[in-house]
């Protein structure tokens, strides 16, 4: 569905993606680990066009998407959840979830057909119904986050790039939007690119990860196997080398 | 929905009923001003309380909309209503043609930007003797008329005037309330988040901008027409700042309160007369105060404050109780 061939991303005159290349099969989720600054976010924001590639290519379903600006590739079916939420603060949660559908209503989409969609994300997280009318700004982190997921599935997208969703939240609610993601692959077959500091979690989830490192992918494999990996095990599962050699 | 409605029939109603009050005088011609402020505070609010984007030279579209008329008229004779539409027509392309390179600008340098455009504008109203008369103004600009009513009296003025205000009021809470406020009102927050929902950010910041001008070079033109004279004076810098004071003062993105800062900042001046050379201290006093006590504006401090008194007078019957 999706195909990353060696795009390389620049801020100015910072190489920040050497030669990246992935893919997605329709219906799978996969992951991105790596530590900070390893270019997980660069890589989203090249695939949503906030930060175009300078060079090499991307596919989605066939065609050539590099070149488009970020509201054609969010009307092709992408949609980012992007970084740290960046939910509108000021306007009420309802909004938040109408302007995901920004596009549908420019497009005329039926006005039931939208409705319906938002029914769903509530019935998907129950919390977002019970505060529609206050301002996003108000709702706690966990909730935020809810939303900012709820925002991007009103766009109705194939392909979700969701950018640390676990991010500052507890424990517990990492688990509850997790569980979320799992059901939407489910339930409505969304293929999602996730990319996690959370290593472990994320792995366990997912069909497949990428592991980058310094703006460059570094390592491929089946979750189950990256899970197993020692070199993941010790940079990012938190395994001593002692643990791992002296087994 | 309906009470929005309901809200825009009793300012209509009260518009058609003040002058009855009145019965002429000069307060007419103040109102005359009240609503071309209304029009342009509205306009700006567009631009500055829901896109979030910062203009110091507005009073430029302004003066556009003005000279082209005077122009077109006095010098060359057109139509008023024909001069009036071209006049429309040429802020809204400036608009455009400026308005994709500056606001690509953020903060600080889009308001430098646009100070830059009012302070080119004046110059040019000053400058260009030829063509507006410069610093001695332009004169002899006909008045609107409609068949064989010429708007020349303050009372047909005001219904004119407040005619095209109630039309300015009204498309702009249609905008408010539609896809499109809500738009604006993400790129406002986050521009970033914005794009990511498919908001075309640059494209809709221009073409808000380019409404903001057209509506404000109508104003523009509404003005030449009422006042038949033109000086540069009355469109430098001074007047681009008294309108975002306008906006910030009635509430930043809340059209009701553009209404109210205009109202106030045009009324205000005249009933200040009665201190005589210390009205500007007075002035500037009001304006201080009213920021550090109502920093949400006019719209958002007034319900406050009611909110805050009657919540008082309530403690204070318990106690007594």
């Amino acid at each position: 569905m999706l195909k990353v061939k060696n795009i390389n991303t620049y801020y100015g005159q910072v190489h920040a993606l050497k030669n990246v290349s992935l893919h997605l099969r329709e219906g799978e989720i996969v992951t991105l680990i790596g530590a900070n600054g390893a270019g997980k976010t660069t890589t989203l924001n090249s695939l949503s066009a906030l930060i175009p590639p300078k060079s090499g290519e991307i596919l989605f379903n066939g065609a050539p998407i590099a070149s488009l600006s970020p509201d054609r590739i969010v009307e092709l079916g992408i949609s980012q959840v992007p970084e740290g939420r960046q939910v509108f603060k000021p306007l009420s949660v309802e909004d938040n979830l109408e302007l995901g559908a920004y596009l549908r209503y420019r497009r005329r989409e039926k006005r039931s057909e939208i409705r319906k969609d938002l029914e769903q994300v509530f019935a998907l997280f129950p919390r977002l119904l019970e505060r529609r009318k206050q301002p996003a700004g108000t709702l706690s982190g966990g909730e935020q986050q809810m939303l900012a997921i709820g925002r991007a599935l009103m766009a109705r997208p194939k392909l979700l790039l969701l950018d640390e969703p676990s991010m500052g939240l507890a424990p517990l609610v990492v688990q509850e939007i997790f569980a979320v993601i799992e059901t939407l692959r489910r339930e409505k077959g969304t293929t999602v690119l996730l990319v996690e500091q959370n290593a472990r979690a994320a792995l366990k989830m997912a069909d497949r990860g990428y592991v980058m490192e310094t703006g460059k992918v570094i390592l491929e494999g089946e979750a189950a196997e990256l899970l197993e990996n020692r070199d993941v095990q010790r940079a990012y599962l938190g395994r001593d080398k002692k643990e791992i050699w002296e087994r | 929905m309906k009470r929005e409605i309901v809200k825009f029939l009793i300012l209509a109603l009260l518009v058609l009923v003040v002058p009855l009050l009145l019965k002429g005088g000069y307060l007419m011609n103040v109102l005359v001003f009240v609503g071309i402020n209304t029009m342009l505070a509205v306009a700006l609010n567009l631009l500055l309380g829901f896109a979030g984007q910062i203009s110091l030279g507005h009073a430029a579209f302004f003066g556009i909309g003005a000279y082209c008329s005077g122009i077109l008229t006095a010098t060359f004779g057109l139509n008023p209503w024909h001069a009036m539409a071209v006049a429309a027509c040429a802020g809204t392309v400036l608009a455009f043609v400026v308005g994709f390179p500056i606001l690509k600008l953020k903060g600080h340098y889009l308001a430098m930007a646009t100070l830059g455009l009012g302070i080119i504008v004046y110059i040019v109203f000053n400058e260009a003797v030829n063509l507006t008369g410069g610093p001695s103004g332009l004169s002899g600009i006909p008045n609107l008329s409609v068949g064989k009513t010429v708007f020349d009296s303050d009372t047909k003025n005001y219904y004119l005037i407040w005619g095209f205000t109630l039309a300015t009021i009204l498309l702009s809470l249609n905008l408010a309330h539609s896809r499109i406020g809500r738009a604006l009102r993400a790129i406002h927050d986050s521009e970033v988040a914005a794009r990511v929902m498919g908001v075309n950010a640059r494209l809709l910041k221009v073409r808000i901008f380019a409404l903001s001008a057209f509506i404000s070079a109508v104003a523009g033109s509404l003005y030449a027409h009422t006042m038949t004279f033109l000086s540069p004076a009355s469109f430098g810098f001074n007047f681009s700042v008294e309108l975002v004071t306008m906006v910030v003062i009635g509430g930043l993105g809340s059209i009701y309160g553009s209404l109210f800062g205009a109202v106030l900042l045009t009324l205000l001046p005249e009933m200040l007369r009665t201190f005589q050379d210390y009205d500007i201290v007075v002035y500037g006093l009001i304006l201080i105060l009213m920021t550090m006590f109502m920093p949400g504006g006019l719209v958002r401090g007034i319900p406050a404050m009611i909110g805050a008194v009657s919540a008082r007078r309530g403690n204070g019957g318990n106690e007594h109780a």
